[in-house]
């Protein structure tokens, strides 16, 4: 099991993001701390991949403070994203993983066993050779998982991981997802399908026009939301 | 006999006056090529990556470069090399060097502009992730030269072409000497103006052979390592 980490816990303090006069998040206080997935649901353009590239560090905050551990501008050194729609590098599968592994400074000697490792991990064992982009669409966001599981994150996030992928191709991504959070690393994932968010959730955080309407533990937010946008959301009603 | 009848004697004969016009030549282009792709695949990658006041300026001036007239290179290097030139010193005026110098001059903006919008175009695709590897700036452009590589032959494959191709600024710096700075394209001008056809037909003949000799290379090596590396 790993020990807790310096990354951990990721604390948004009264953190906005805005673009010209829009504002994408607003007023966030959100703690994300070790445990079960963290899984932030909300309609299009609730701001989840917004606070996903914030708490990455990919995001400056126009307003507030983010700290991860309690320092703030820590580099993302065991951080890591899987974006919605990631890019393969021009290389086999193989080499996307040593690449990840070689920008996280592993020792060169350890980068065939822990690529091995990590195709094991995804199901991509047998196409090490194949060229990153002609995986199909499952294969290449398992590829992604592997290639940011290659920096050894302490928290790893995930940006509408299974989005327009077949339902078989999303099982075997969410089984992925199970099996990184119980190496205890802690997940944080956006979704708008919310099968998914209980199926993986042990936290949920619900935005909606930027702003954390609802937090709490997935069962009792299904079960009994405190909200009424977060009513009017689980029962599919359109949240403009 | 007619004259391309003999042009193709001179070429399969192995005519050694001939051969000794294709390897300088090819030595001068690919000389040119290699500086050029040193100098024009480093600054296209910085402009790419890179933002400062006026960078529009610099890229509608690059691509404007690809166009420079050779006659006008020839001129601008001649005037640098002569005697009485700020590099008259060195003596390379009517020498291969300032042939090379010159298909340089032509050839690195060429480089420079097709590999600024490769790299530019890559590094949209592959901003985030990069970024969110926390690799450095020399991990990036290392990155991005690397997996555009497939592209980046293009841009060298064109400059081959304008290198090759030129006459106006070799023969300007470089003298046309029989022997000693005659190449393919220079020949082909005095050979025609002479009247001596099959030299220049077999010599156009070698030089088209070149550039689809070495597009054909070009095109092999990329569908493979595509196929390799997607």
């Amino acid at each position: 099991m790993r020990a807790p980490s310096e990354e951990l816990p990721v604390v948004f303090d009264g953190v906005s993001v805005t673009a010209g006069l829009v504002t994408i998040l607003d007023n966030i206080a959100l703690t994300l701390a070790p445990g079960a997935p963290t899984v932030l649901i909300g309609p299009n353009g609730s701001g989840k991949t917004t606070l996903l590239r914030a708490a990455m560090g990919l995001v400056a905050p126009t307003r507030g403070r983010i700290t991860w551990g309690g320092r703030e501008n820590v580099p993302p050194l065991k951080r890591a994203i899987v974006f919605q729609r990631p890019a393969m590098l021009r290389r086999s599968t193989g080499a996307n993983i040593r690449f990840a592994l070689r920008a996280a400074g592993i020792p060169r000697a350890e980068h065939a066993r822990r690529t091995g490792e990590l195709l094991e991990l995804v199901g991509l064992g047998s196409l090490a050779d194949r060229a990153a982009r002609r995986l199909s669409g499952g294969e290449q966001q398992r590829l992604a998982l592997a290639r940011a599981l290659a920096r050894d994150p302490a928290v790893l996030f995930l940006d509408e991981p299974t989005a327009s992928l077949d339902p078989t191709a999303t099982k075997a991504v969410e089984d992925i997802i199970r099996a990184v959070s119980q190496r205890n690393i802690k997940v944080v994932m956006a979704t708008h399908d919310l099968g998914e968010a209980r199926r993986l959730a042990g936290e949920i955080v619900m935005l909606h026009r930027g702003r954390v309407v609802e937090t709490g533990a997935a069962v009792s937010f299904f079960d009994a939301p405190q909200t009424a946008e977060a009513r009017a959301f689980l029962a599919g009603e359109l949240l403009i | 006999m007619p004259a391309d009848v003999s042009a193709l004697q001179l070429v399969l004969s192995g005519d050694a006056a001939l051969f000794a016009i294709v390897r300088l030549s090819l030595y001068v282009s690919l000389s040119a090529v290699v500086l050029a792709a040193l100098i024009g695949i480093l600054l296209g990658a910085w402009i790419a990556l890179t933002r400062f006041p006026g960078r529009q300026g610099v890229i509608v001036m690059l691509n404007a470069l690809m166009g420079l007239p050779p006659v006008v290179v020839g001129l601008a290097v001649y005037l640098a090399l002569s005697r009485s030139g700020p590099l008259g010193s060195f003596g390379l005026l009517f020498t291969p060097r300032a042939m090379i110098i010159a298909q340089t001059v032509l050839v690195a903006p060429i480089i420079a502009a097709l590999t600024r919008q490769t790299i530019e175009d890559l590094w949209l695709e592959y901003r985030d992730e990069l970024t969110a590897m926390n690799l450095g700036p020399l991990g990036r452009v290392a990155t991005l030269i690397w997996d555009a590589r497939f592209s980046l032959v293009t841009a060298l494959l064109a400059g081959f072409g304008r290198a090759a191709a030129e006459v106006g600024a070799i023969i300007i710096v470089g003298g046309n000497i029989e022997g000693f700075s005659r190449t393919m394209t220079t020949a082909i001008a005095l050979e025609t103006s002479k009247g001596d056809l099959p030299l220049a037909v077999g010599l156009g003949i070698v030089l088209i052979a070149i550039v689809i000799a070495l597009n054909a290379l070009a095109w092999t090596a990329r569908r493979a390592g595509e196929r390799l590396a997607g």
